[in-house]
């Protein structure tokens, strides 16, 4: 059992106040994932959690305890640094059994913990070497090793796979995935990477300035984004973003008018919205399709084949430009005249303050 | 950007001329401890003449030589080590947990280096008369790691910074109490640092002449001390004197020589990056 509770949690450097009062539950044996952009206070409030940083205000329970004055090391926490953060003078099986030799345990219970955690992460045959002579991935899972052999009630992630290659950054979230499965454990990961956060979290919390902008599954936040920054920052590519105004509404529909007098059905409830109101219409690259009868109409300017499917980057008759995601085979061609299709279903509409309608 | 040859000769015939004005009067010393002291102060000067031992011996027997070493030696190591003691948890403190005024302190213990000693010379004389410090070996080396306090808690300061922060905070959240944190992480990272300072500190202490000359008269007195004996009231020996300096510069420049790498290698570390 273990549950991270923050209540009302404010840290402030000097007079700069970083985290502005955040309310979080955590529940047992989820995978919850900080997510932002650089500077949004995700780091610090991993480091409040850990016990690096001191609360300023604010109540941080772990398990119902409410922890603000106990130090890191009895929170029952465990870490993984960005810069993976080994003892560079000791040998892997030292950095791994160091808790448990500060604790008192003797050498042979601290060989058996070492000797298990390897197994899992598959370091039995490194255990004599230093750190520099490791390569990243396997330094990344030395330090897993390190926060697994403390047996935490809570595993923290502060942007683990930031200093690895492409490549080696997949496996290793895979790796993270299957570790979250088998050891049943409570993980926060930090991380500015939406493509991480997706795949890895039950839960996601975008942060921007400190505060919190939504919660939730990774698909509730893709297909109904609270506001324009997280509609902006979840998905890749990211939604397009188009300037229009109400043109009508009904009850349960409201017609936008776009650039290019182009009018559109969106189904949305239309509350307060009057005729006239500057609204941001936002629409998925993979709900757009080139199509004969479509309404926008562009200039492609850039094409990006990925082989299954290829991005077209279409300027559109009024300024805007607009991403679409078509199939791999697409024969489009830079500086072709296409037609784009928009579907009101698929759309979602921002007020002039920037939140959903 | 390549260099001529021309550039090249006039690079090197500058590096050569500073390192022989500099290494002159090692060579001088060197060279005149050899000579008979009629030859050592024949002018013109003689660079051709008989080489002869007898100013070592003279040395020898005129003052105690080894006895002067081992003060030498003791002091300048005890001195170094009391020094460590204080600037270790000092630097540490300044290192990772700095306050506004962290930088300011700094300075301040810097700036006391530019204080001449000689305008502290008659407090401390009369501090240490009255606790019976004067001519004692304990006196110097108190006396000596005050005076290398400031450059060390600096240096000390600079290699710490160099050690990841994120290291201590892993120790932090593994369990490790400030002082384990100290012994088993940062003593062990900034070893090569730690290590170079203590060489510059020693080196210092081997050098000093001031508080030696000033406290000490024959019990405690080190090799500088031993040094100026030779500058007596009937006149100066240059010869003997020579001898005498070789001989008490002797241990501490092959110390220098064995330790140069690690030396230049700790000083210029985190400079060059």
């Amino acid at each position: 059992m273990a549950t991270v509770s923050l209540r009302d949690i404010c840290k402030s450097f000097a007079d700069l106040e970083v985290v502005k009062g955040i309310n979080l539950e955590i529940e047992d044996r989820s995978f919850v994932v900080f997510v932002g952009p650089s500077g949004c206070g995700k780091s610090t409030l991993l480091r409040l959690i850990a016990g690096l940083e001191e609360i300023t205000s604010g109540d941080l329970l772990i398990d119902g305890q409410r922890v603000n004055d106990v130090s890191a090391d009895k929170r029952g926490l465990a870490m993984v640094f960005q810069s993976y953060a080994l003892y560079p003078h000791m040998t892997v099986a030292d950095n791994m059994s160091f808790s448990l030799r500060l604790a008192g345990i003797d050498k042979a219970g601290r060989n058996q913990k070492v000797i298990d955690a390897a197994r899992i992460l598959q370091l039995e045959s490194l255990l004599q070497r230093k750190p520099k002579e490791l390569s990243g991935g396997q330094r990344q899972r030395v330090a897993i090793g390190r926060a697994i052999v403390r047996n935490p009630k809570v595993f923290l992630f502060d942007e683990p796979l930031s200093n690895l290659d492409a490549g080696l950054r997949v496996q290793m979230r895979i790796e993270i995935a299957r570790l979250h499965e088998s050891l049943n454990a409570t993980m926060i990961y930090v991380t500015h990477d939406q493509v991480e956060a997706m795949t890895l979290a039950d839960k996601i919390v975008v942060l921007r300035g400190g505060a919190i902008e939504q919660v939730g599954t990774p698909l509730e936040l893709y297909r109904r984004p609270r506001n324009l920054f997280v509609a902006a920052f979840i998905g890749s590519p990211s939604m397009n973003l188009l300037p229009a105004h109400v043109k009508a509404m009904s009850e349960s529909v409201v017609t936008v008018a776009l650039p290019g007098a182009v009018e559109l059905d969106v189904p949305v409830e239309s509350n307060n919205l009057k005729p006239d109101d500057s609204i941001t219409l936002g629409v998925r690259p993979e709900h757009l399709h080139l199509s004969d009868q479509g309404q926008l109409r562009g200039e492609v300017i850039v094409v990006e084949r990925l082989g299954s499917e290829t991005y077209l980057y279409v300027q559109i008759d009024g300024g805007k430009r607009v991403t679409i995601e078509t199939r791999g085979d697409n024969p489009a061609q830079i500086h072709d005249s296409v037609a784009v299709q928009i579907d009101g279903r698929h759309c979602h509409l921002f007020d002039a303050s920037g939140e959903a309608i | 950007m390549k260099q001529t040859f021309f550039q090249k000769l006039i690079i090197t015939l500058i590096a050569w001329t500073a390192a022989v004005v500099i290494f002159f009067p090692i060579f001088w010393m060197l060279l005149s401890g050899f000579k008979t002291e009629i030859d050592a102060i024949a002018a013109p000067p003689l660079l051709v003449f008989e080489p002869t031992l007898e100013n070592y011996e003279a040395a020898q027997q005129r003052a105690n030589y080894m006895s002067s070493a081992a003060n030498s030696v003791f002091i300048s190591v005890g001195a170094t080590l009391l020094a460590l003691a204080f600037s270790i948890p000092a630097a540490y403190a300044m290192a990772f947990f700095p306050t506004r005024r962290t930088r300011g302190t700094l300075l301040w213990m810097l700036s006391t280096k530019m204080l001449p000693p000689v305008g502290v010379l008659v407090p401390v004389y009369i501090l240490y008369r009255d606790l019976g410090l004067l001519d004692t070996r304990i006196g110097l080396i108190i006396i000596y790691a005050l005076m290398n306090l400031p450059i060390v808690v600096w240096l000390l300061y600079t290699f710490f910074k160099d050690v990841p922060k994120d290291i201590l905070e892993a120790g932090r959240m593994d369990g490790a109490r400030p002082r384990q944190e100290l012994f088993y992480l940062l003593m062990p990272l900034a070893l090569p640092g730690m290590a170079s300072t203590a060489l510059l500190s020693i080196i210092l202490c081997w050098n000093e002449a001031f508080w030696s000359l000033n406290l000490t008269t024959s019990d405690a007195s080190p090799l500088t001390a031993f040094i100026a004996s030779f500058s007596a009231p009937e006149g100066l020996f240059w010869a003997k004197l020579s001898a005498a300096s070789t001989m008490a510069i002797a241990p501490i420049l092959i110390f220098g020589w064995l330790s140069q790498r690690q030396l230049v290698r700790g000083l210029t570390f985190g400079a060059v990056k």
